[in-house]
């Protein structure tokens, strides 16, 4: 069946041209897929160069002599390792029974847990930012930019204060993370919902809740006791430094349910990408998929800045850099953009530990230094490319 | 596959904006409406593919009402057109269109899912598009893939919204063509609401007229569109012209004046 004038094209013409845009098309997933293993490398590469830098000085080879044979040289083979000993192996002991000198201490004790949260915390707001911006159709939201990791953060800090500490109550901390950080998420919502909200109007609405939650969180530190102040405004700055294999146990769990969670969802982001009416013609259930999506993506974030502070703008740098890499499809974006997130927050925190060494600044600042002027940048360039 | 209306009603809070509309669509029937701004023809449209929700009325595909069915079994049976392009992110021709197969699959694309896009695409003409952005192209090229995605869902009915209006003429022939050939040879029917009296004219079998959310007339295009109905419900003083030429016998309407109360 042909509709108009194309005549003049014979089957074989047709058929090259199908082969012709399959390999074309082929080619644009191979792309996707190789820039998702490049990132994955990338990680791997800035981790094995994080792990040598500090004061203590140790060699490539030898962080990967510690980390390769080290803990799991003693394991009985003929006695297979039970999933709670697994835990607590983890969880209570820290490694601890492996760590016999002092390299062992410094690779277990302080540089793997910090450059792993840099993975996880990178992945958990990359994935996160990616996620708001495609059910709120707006490429400047992220967690920092709606509100949604200061709402996360005076949550836990609240938390904090009456008592639960970093140590005990890791639990009433993100759970208390998570109820404020769905304020901003619902205030959003509404906005978009019943003002119909331009994309600015969200911002606007964003950084209005910032200021308010960061306010009350610097009444917080006003009236806190000195011990806990300096913890409080380190914590605020954002910084990886303070992560136990326990806390990365709890972030990776979480970032284990919620992002197949998300990436399950593509398809409908996809369709809602192109509209609302197209997404419910397509048979997407739009309102739940919005809610399901942002309550996720704001868990993420809520247990990520629990245990790191305010790392602000990977959410937003990630998935923008990304998109203009692979494209908007949320199948490859999500991953690639999660893993992008890794490698930018792991990059930023190697340069936090090196730049005024031996001194290490709070990782956030150097996000905030390089998100700042990019979300800058697209304010300014306003609706050209896409949105 | 058949489509009834019975007895629609749908409202924003207290404004009324459809009342008591009726209709029936035949399969490969081409069903025109059309009517002043704001009588209610996108409201009609999305009424029926449930993207808005009628606070009455019953909507039936082949008697079982729509109501029943889930979000992806009516989107295998309907499609919907829109008029102009809302993407915000950067997506691919082909991507778009693939997400018409979004109700016939589950995460992952397979191989038929790209030979079904293959096809549309080749059926509407844009293969040479298939890897350009959807932003990139013109206001017809887009409706083009709007089709194809709406082919791609492999519906029985075709919802359209004002697919011509930001068109210009040659374009407008040009979707106005594909939309009817496919209704002509594979059976699909489609409903379309339009602004242009002569395209409706010129390529629906029947027409349907509304007048503040009421169907006002409907039938056969020169039944409908008489001088009386259009200036009863336009408020527009017309000519209409019956020639005997190519067009079958269908009426122009030269539009003359807007009419003072």
């Amino acid at each position: 069946m042909r509709i108009y004038n194309r005549g003049e094209m014979n089957a074989t013409e047709v058929g090259t041209k199908r082969a012709e845009i399959t390999a074309q098309y082929k080619e644009f997933i191979g792309r996707k897929i190789i820039f998702i293993l490049s990132c994955i490398t990338a990680i791997c590469i800035i981790a094995a160069i994080s792990a040598t830098l500090g004061s203590y000085p140790i060699t490539v080879t030898e962080v990967y002599h510690i980390i390769v044979h080290s803990p799991f040289q003693n394991i009985d083979i003929s006695h297979p390792i039970t999933v709670t000993e697994l835990y607590h192996t983890i969880v209570h002991n820290s490694f601890q029974d492996f760590i016999n000198t002092n390299e062992e201490y410094v690779v277990w004790k302080l540089r793997l847990p910090r450059i792993v949260m840099g993975i996880l915390a990178g992945i958990g707001l990359a994935v996160a930012g990616t996620a708001m911006q495609g059910i709120l159709r707006n490429p400047l939201v992220s967690p920092t930019t709606i509100g949604i990791a200061a709402g996360a953060h005076l949550g836990a800090a609240i938390a904090f204060i009456l008592g639960a500490g970093f140590t005990s109550g890791k639990l009433i901390l993100m759970g208390n993370a998570f109820l404020f950080a769905l304020i901003p998420a619902f205030v959003i919502f509404g906005l978009a919902r019943f003002k119909r909200a331009t994309p600015e109007m969200m911002i606007l609405a964003g950084i209005a809740m910032t200021f308010i939650f960061s306010s009350v969180s610097s009444l917080l530190h006003y009236f806190s006791d000195p011990d806990m102040l300096k913890g409080l405004v380190v914590w605020k700055m954002g910084n990886l430094g303070n992560a136990t294999w326990g806390d990365l146990f709890t972030v990776s769990l979480v970032l284990a349910v919620c992002i197949p969670l998300l990436i399950w969802k593509s398809w409908d982001l996809n369709t809602m990408g192109a509209g609302d009416e197209i997404a419910k013609s397509l048979g997407v259930n739009v309102k739940r998929t919005r809610i399901f999506v942002m309550m996720t993506a704001s868990l993420l974030t809520a247990v990520v800045i629990c245990f790191t502070g305010m790392i602000t703008f990977v959410g937003l740098v990630a998935p923008h850099i990304c998109r203009i890499i692979i494209g908007g499809d949320t199948r490859f974006l999500i991953p690639a953009s999660g893993l992008f997130g890794a490698v930018f927050l792991l990059f930023s925190d190697t340069v936090a530990r090196t730049i005024v060494a031996p001194v290490i600044i709070p990782v956030g600042i150097v996000t905030s230094c390089v998100g700042g002027p990019l979300f800058l940048y697209l304010i300014i360039r306003k609706r050209r490319e896409y949105w | 596959m058949k489509l009834n209306v019975k007895g629609l009603e749908f409202g924003y809070t207290s404004m009324p904006v459809l009342a008591d509309v009726c209709l029936e669509l035949a399969p490969s029937e081409m069903l025109g409406i059309v009517g002043p701004n704001g009588a209610g023809k996108s409201t009609l449209i999305r009424c029926i593919n449930r993207i808005l929700n009628p606070q009455s009325g019953r909507i039936l595909l082949d008697e079982n009402d729509i109501k029943n069915m889930d979000g992806i079994e009516l989107a295998k049976k309907m499609g919907y057109i829109p008029q102009t392009a809302s993407q915000i992110f950067p997506t691919t021709v082909f991507d778009a269109i693939l997400m018409g197969r979004r109700p016939h699959i589950g995460w992952r694309s397979g191989e038929e899912d790209h030979e079904k896009v293959l096809d549309v695409l080749e059926l509407l003409d844009i293969e040479d598009l298939a890897m350009r952005d959807i932003k990139e192209l013109s206001g017809g090229q887009q409706q083009r893939v709007f089709i194809a995605r709406a082919l791609a869902q492999e519906p029985d009915v075709l919802l359209l919204d004002e697919p011509t209006s930001n068109l210009d003429i040659r374009h407008q022939l040009e979707v106005m063509e594909i939309i009817t050939d496919l209704v002509a040879k594979d059976g699909i029917s489609a409903i379309m609401a339009i602004h242009d009296l002569n395209l409706a004219s010129k390529y629906t079998d029947r027409v349907l007229i509304m007048k503040e959310g009421k169907i006002f007339d409907a039938g056969s295009p020169s039944g409908v569109l008489t001088p009386e109905n259009i200036r009863s419900v336009y408020g527009v003083e017309a000519e209409v012209i019956h020639r005997v030429d190519s067009n079958g016998g269908r009426p122009y309407i030269v539009p003359i004046r807007p009419l003072t109360e």
